[in-house]
């Protein structure tokens, strides 16, 4: 059992299993919807994780990235001549120099103070999106045109929910390699102990920034499929909210953990859905549930289940 | 040759000088070891060899090159590494990933091979575990290399930052307390190890407070009093030396200690 | 002239709230180091709560009484219930329940009180007084009073009350503190009333300007952890300097250069500051110890 959980195969294996099973299982396009939104969020999700829970760097202003996606696939076709899957390559691309040139100075800071400055980001890129409204449609959105893939039109609910669920799989993959690498090992030392990473050659700098910017790759990945899957956003993607609801997905998921991600964005995105029966007690509810996972889980699920489970043997 | 070169090094932490002017040199292959009492500045020596600090005065070269103010992961390329006093184990990793990020320089650092796990990276990370188990063999954690390093007892993990300082292949080690809090069986492991550390011509640079393992096991020492140079020479000339002496028994003690050998 | 005044008059009165939100989260932080994101909440409960009880037809003065009472206890409840078992845990982790907190109070709100938005009467009529060509409400002179008057007394609280020492002492050094007998989780419940007291507060001095409404909390301790931050977590100085200098940056940007972009140049002068002095302006740097 221990051996097929530390297989570096076995949390990407899991989540194409959930995935497929989900696909194959959920009847109607309403939870097929609800799914493929989950394995956008979780994409996103896995990014901050390898931030947060790898690397040991916080960042509150991650919504800005996965704007920055989803506006590259909405504005680029109409001001470039480019169609709107090219328009995400370019986001993304624009995703990761951004992150490069705000991460340089800003993970010099430690702590809080990486918070705020993070914090910031993100808002600025709000403002910008919702006040630029001669781009973006200001605070009311804007939608995005349908992307092509060699003439086919890809729409459709059940189209999107395997594209949005091969890429996660394909995410969580990566993300596994990059974690059991040189690089993973460099990220992981450097968030136990700066001064002892630095002695063994790691160059601290640069492999903050090398998450920094692999995380905002994977945000604005995800940012750019939800405008295509949408065909309609809203700057508030971008909004601080937006920024804390991916740190959740992380934290109550578990650092660290990538099928955790999986299970955090789960939850942020499917228990609004359940609870919408109850109406305005949905937010009250979601705080308490928040508050009591935290206090009584505060490993995060899956880690805590699986410590759980460990004991029980 | 002259593998270290301290010069006239000195830094003050609010107004106090807590190193203050410190010169020595340490030969190539040698064990050197740096004493003196509590807060007499050794670790912040440490610290500024290292690059940790910045000194605001002073040189510091390696085989001839100044090093002043190279950052400690440059120095690690030039052969420098070293442990910590107080622990700086990777908690969250393996016993064998810990050693594993000392190979760190030798590996090939391309993003983009990592991502997508090929396979130089699989062979790669092949050897470096290859290397790690080599060493952890070598100061007997072999048998543990797969548990969390947060698992281990206290002694073990003073082993295990030496396994991932000599990971670098270094040419110059510093060890800062390789044997505090440890027993009279690991002390004697310890000294062992760094034996034949120094045997494999690996220049040791030690801080210890266990007199019998320093005076046993050390080339040249140096010692250190509220920041400055008090000796300098080899176990028998500390031992003698009546500052020393003054220093580590308070000058009551001294009295005492000279009309004892009487 | 006239319009700079003018500017800077808004931009002190709101920078005054943001400083004493700031001045919450600095104590909160510096008894337990939490990170408290449900500190804009008891700014709302003040306002919201000191609308309602009026509204049931208790005069003003002994309304805002209740709200007071009702922020310190929800303060109270939310230390007792959610940060003392979590004790021990990541500051992330910590940060996340008081998000949780934060949406809880919110939502709650928005259910006992309602979404409307609500404004309090001025304390001291409407006319505005001109000073300088520029109209300042006496309401905002309320809120500048008020301020100065909570920090001297919190500051007088602090050094000349045993308890205040206590609060002082455990901030200093939690462990001494135990040791020499202080109750410290008693001390960190006290830091959450009094936070919650000084919120509450800010919340109903500043409702008759800016008005209040059950989501109002949000940003308000966005802008508050921003101002602590800028001046350096964990000192009271700071959390005062840093609130009137993000009140001011806000107003000042937003009447000269873009009142779309208010937020976004405040923010832009916390990364400049930052990037400076990356503990803040008041902060200590810290020697890392190894």
């Amino acid at each position: 059992m221990g051996r097929l959980f530390n297989h570096p195969l076995a949390a990407p294996a899991l989540i194409a299993l959930i995935v497929i099973a989900c696909g194959f299982g959920l009847g109607s396009n309403f939870y097929l919807r609800v799914a493929a939104l989950v394995w956008i969020s979780a994409l996103a999700a896995i990014g901050l994780n390898l931030l947060m829970g790898f690397a040991g760097q916080v960042s509150l202003g991650h919504a800005g990235f996965f704007g920055i996606g989803a506006y590259a696939v909405a504005v680029g076709p109409n001001v470039l001549p480019v169609s709107p899957l090219l328009a995400l390559v370019l986001g993304i691309a624009l995703a990761a120099v951004i992150a490069y040139l705000v991460g340089r100075p800003i993970l010099k800071l430690k702590g809080h103070y990486l918070a705020v400055a993070t914090l910031g980001f993100g808002i600025l890129v709000y403002m910008v999106l919702s006040n630029e409204s001669g781009l973006t449609g200001g605070p009311d959105g804007m939608p995005v045109s349908r992307a092509t893939l060699f003439g086919w039109r890809l729409k459709g609910v059940d189209t999107w929910y395997w594209i949005t669920g091969g890429v996660l799989v394909v995410g969580a993959w990566v993300a596994v390699n990059l974690v059991r690498s040189p690089t993973g090992r460099a990220l992981r030392a450097l968030h136990d102990s700066e001064v002892a990473a630095r002695v063994v050659g790691v160059d601290v700098a640069r492999y903050k920034l090398v998450a920094f910017v692999v995380s905002a790759v994977y945000t604005a990945l995800a940012g750019g499929l939800l405008a295509l899957f949408n065909g309609f956003i809203t700057p508030d993607v971008a909004g601080f909210m937006h920024s804390i609801e991916f740190v959740v997905m992380v934290v109550l998921g578990g650092m660290g953990s990538i099928v955790g991600s999986l299970v955090g964005a789960a939850i942020l995105i499917a228990l609004p859905q359940a609870l919408s029966a109850f109406q305005e007690y949905e937010h009250l509810a979601l705080g308490l549930i928040l508050m009591v996972f935290m206090i009584f889980l505060r490993k995060g699920i899956v880690p805590s289940l699986v410590a759980l489970a460990g004991r029980g043997r | 040759m002259t593998a270290l070169s301290v010069r006239d090094i000195g830094i003050s932490f609010g107004g106090v000088k807590a190193v203050d002017s410190v010169s020595f040199d340490v030969e190539e292959g040698s064990i050197f070891s740096i004493i003196g009492p509590n807060g007499a500045g050794k670790t912040t020596l440490f610290n500024l060899i290292s690059g940790v600090y910045l000194p605001k005065a002073g040189t510091v070269s390696l085989f001839g090159e100044d090093v002043t103010g190279v950052a400690p992961n440059r120095l690690v390329a030039r052969g420098l590494s070293r442990t910590f006093q107080n622990l700086q184990i990777f908690f969250r990793m393996t016993v064998a990933e810990n050693v594993m990020v000392g190979r760190h320089l030798k590996e090939a650092r391309g993003i983009v091979p990592h991502l997508l796990s090929l396979p130089s990276v699989v062979r790669q990370n092949r050897d470096s575990r290859t290397e790690a188990i080599r060493l952890l063999d070598r100061i007997g954690l072999a048998g543990r290399a797969d548990d969390l390093a947060a698992n281990l007892p206290y002694g073990e993990l003073k082993r295990l930052e030496i396994a991932r300082a000599l990971a670098t292949e270094p040419k110059i080690l510093l060890l800062d307390e390789p044997a505090a809090g440890c027993n009279p069986k690991e002390t004697e492991d310890i000294e062992r190890l760094i034996e034949a550390i120094a045997a494999d011509g690996v220049t040791v640079v030690l801080v210890e407070h266990d007199m019998r393992l320093v005076m046993r096991i050390s080339n040249r020492l140096h010692v250190l009093d509220y920041g400055k140079t008090l000796a300098s020479g080899t176990a028998e000339d500390v031992r003698t030396n009546p500052e020393v002496i003054k220093a580590y028994l308070g000058t009551h003690g001294a009295e005492e200690a000279a009309r004892a050998r009487r | 002239m006239a319009e700079f005044l003018q500017f800077a008059f808004s931009g002190l009165t709101v920078g005054a709230v943001y400083a004493l939100v700031a001045i919450g989260f600095t104590l909160i932080y510096n008894a337990s180091d939490v990170v408290n994101f449900a500190q804009g909440e008891f700014v709302m409960i003040g306002g919201m709560a000191t609308v309602f009880i009026m509204a049931a037809g208790v005069p003003m003065p002994l309304a805002a009484g209740g709200a007071i009472v009702i922020a310190v206890a929800v303060g109270l409840l939310l230390h007792r219930l959610a940060i003392e078992p979590a004790r021990g845990a990541d500051a992330v982790t910590l940060i996340i329940i008081t998000i949780g907190a934060s949406i809880f109070l919110r939502s709650a709100a928005s259910i006992v009180f309602d979404k409307q938005f609500h404004t309090l009467p001025p304390f001291t009529g409407e006319t505005p007084i001109v000073i300088g060509g520029a109209a300042i409400l006496p309401q905002s002179l309320w809120v500048l009073g008020g301020g100065v008057v909570i920090v001297t007394i919190l500051w007088a609280f602090l050094t000349h009350t045993i308890l205040g020492k206590a609060i002082l002492a455990t901030a200093a050094n939690r462990l001494a503190a135990k040791l020499v007998g202080i109750n410290t989780s008693y001390v960190v419940g006290l830091s959450f009333a009094v936070s919650a007291a000084i919120g509450a507060i800010a919340g109903i001095l500043v409702s008759p300007v800016t008005l209040t409404r059950y989501d109002v909390g949000t940003l308000l301790a966005l802008k508050g952890f921003a101002a602590a931050m800028v001046g350096g977590m964990g000192s009271p100085i700071g959390a005062i300097v840093g609130g009137l200098l993000i009140g001011l940056l806000e107003a000042f940007g937003a009447g000269y250069i873009s009142s779309d972009y208010k937020d976004a140049i405040a923010f832009l002068v916390i990364l400049a500051v930052l990037f400076f002095m990356p503990t803040g302006l008041f902060g200590r740097a810290s020697v890392e110890r190894v």
